[in-house]
């Protein structure tokens, strides 16, 4: 990949997560930020479906961003065919990782499988 | 000319002499021929106020110590070859004046992001051919010199759109302060960028796309984070980070 | 043979912010705060599978996550959020030629177009209001 295309799909990520995050702290602060982080209502975030799509959207443009933005960091503090390509593919692999597992999550508690 | 005849013809001149200083030069010394150690040199010289580093390195080189390694070649910050890094940032030293510094005690060592050849002097052989690999020159198959072929014509508007970046020395200075060239040995670099866009924004040219092309890859243009170092040091207000920034447009879809 | 090879200045160099003002100041926190904010991320999710564990692990999670050095914790994130996002917007806008001047013939003594009053106002701007957030968190977090 070009790239100007990974860099518009960093640009892109960091803008829609802007909002979304946005929308994500509010829920905190509109419910009170202690009551909100309660069991309860944790589950009832999670089983509103429209916040849990939320939550999984958060997850990967959060993901694509910040692993590119450390495989940018990292590319730029060594350099060599072998070290590039560890770093490109490493951070692929660690995106994928988090974002299954941070999906995991998000699936199992808004099916109510807790 | 007597002692009496000299006072006559300042006074006669009207020219005020500034009281001499001193001054302590710090200067890096390195010799790979000889052994891998670097170390400084210190001397002392006196300066006016209208001495530069370069002229003060001169004074050392012609009388405390003729073996110090220095490019130099214009003293009037046209040639590009007395780039070096004094007090720590990258500078011409016949453009830097001492009592502008501000300071008792000057640091002179090389540019840094540049192989060393000796003492001051360093190579260029990389950003000569990053600058070459930006195919620094009007691409266009309509030429000039072919018979039968028009003038190119361009209004004073069409200038101003590049003239700044045409500007450019290669004196290397933008280089050595990019904190991506600080640890990225592949990165294309400010000046070959600024450069780049120089041509792009030329109104005779048609290499636009096979330039983005060559500066779209992993150590191309978006390894700029517009620092802005490199135009806080250039010498002849190229300002390459502004160059940059407006080829990237392009390839970002803000400019056509 | 390093100096032979290069003479790079490193990482030492490159995240040295004193010589060239304050826009390589911002460079450096962009950096350090996009690695704080991946940090804390990946924390982030790894905390919140605690919710599988149900409600005591849940609970548990909270007693260790709901204390003043964890609030602290999350002030320096709000910070660290609120100053990468308004100074990646300043950031984006110059990648795109946007606000970073106009090519001219350059007169003596050079300053450059692209650092301007709008660039400088944008990175202080992104700091003060880093630091408002911070407040605001702190507020919300140690008012409850």
């Amino acid at each position: 990949m070009r790239e100007s295309v990974i860099m518009k799909i960093h640009y892109g990520t960091a803008l829609a997560s802007v909002a979304l995050v946005a929308v994500h702290i509010l829920f905190r602060l509109t419910q009170g930020f202690a009551e909100s982080l309660q069991y309860e209502s944790v589950i009832a975030n999670y089983e509103f479906l429209p916040y849990a799509g939320m939550l999984e959207i958060i997850l990967i443009l959060l993901s694509i961003h910040g692993f590119n933005g450390l495989r940018v960091i990292l590319l730029e503090l060594k350099q060599g065919p072998t070290f590039e390509k560890s770093v490109s593919y490493g951070c692929i692999a660690a995106m994928a990782l988090i974002i299954l597992y941070g999906s995991r999550t998000i699936f199992m508690t808004s099916m109510g499988m807790v | 000319m007597t002692s009496e005849g000299l006072q006559i013809s300042k006074e006669e001149s009207g020219i005020i002499v500034s009281p001499t200083k001193t001054i302590t030069l710090r200067i890096f010394r390195y010799n790979p021929k000889i052994n891998n150690e670097s170390k400084f040199d210190e001397f002392k010289i006196p300066y006016q106020r209208w001495t530069t580093v370069l002229d003060a390195i001169l004074e050392v080189k012609k009388h405390l110590d003729h073996s110090i390694a220095v490019r130099y070649s214009c003293r009037q910050a046209s040639c590009g070859s007395c780039g070096m890094k004094i007090n720590g940032r990258p500078a011409l030293a016949c453009f830097t004046k001492i009592s502008e510094l501000n300071s008792d005690v000057i640091t002179i060592e090389p540019m840094n992001n540049f192989p060393i050849i000796r003492d001051l002097a360093v190579g260029f052989e990389r950003m000569f051919s990053t600058h070459k690999k930006i195919k620094p020159y009007i691409i266009n198959e309509e030429s000039e010199i072919n018979p039968g072929t028009k003038e190119f014509l361009q209004t004073p508007e069409d200038v101003e759109k590049y003239i700044q970046f045409s500007s450019c020395i290669k004196c290397g200075l933008c280089n050595s302060a990019c904190p991506t060239m600080a640890t990225d040995s592949s990165f294309v670099g400010p000046q070959a960028l600024a450069q780049a866009y120089r041509y792009v924004a030329d109104n005779r040219d048609k290499g636009k796309d096979d330039r983005l092309k060559i500066i779209d890859d992993s150590h191309g243009i978006f390894r700029c984070h517009f620092a802005g170092s490199c135009s806080q040091v250039c010498p002849k207000g190229v300002d390459p980070a502004m160059g940059i920034q407006l080829l990237r447009g392009y390839l970002l879809g803000f400019r056509d | 043979m390093a100096k032979v090879d290069e003479n790079k200045e490193g990482i030492k160099g490159m995240v040295n912010p004193t010589r060239y003002g304050i826009e390589r100041f911002a460079y450096l926190l962009m950096r350090l705060t996009g690695l704080g904010l991946l940090a804390y991320f990946v924390a982030h999710i790894y905390e919140t599978s605690n919710i599988l564990r149900g409600k005591v692990g849940w609970q548990e999670f909270l007693a260790i996550t709901q204390t003043p050095e964890g609030h602290i914790i999350l002030a320096i994130v709000i910070g660290m959020s609120v100053f990468h996002t308004v100074n990646g917007i300043r950031v984006m806008l110059g990648h795109g030629g946007i606000g970073v001047g106009k090519p001219a013939r350059p007169d003596y003594p050079y300053a450059p177009q692209s650092q301007n009053a709008r660039h400088k106002i944008a990175i202080y701007s992104s700091i003060v209001l880093a630091a408002l957030a911070m407040m605001y968190g702190l507020a919300v977090m140690f008012g409850e």
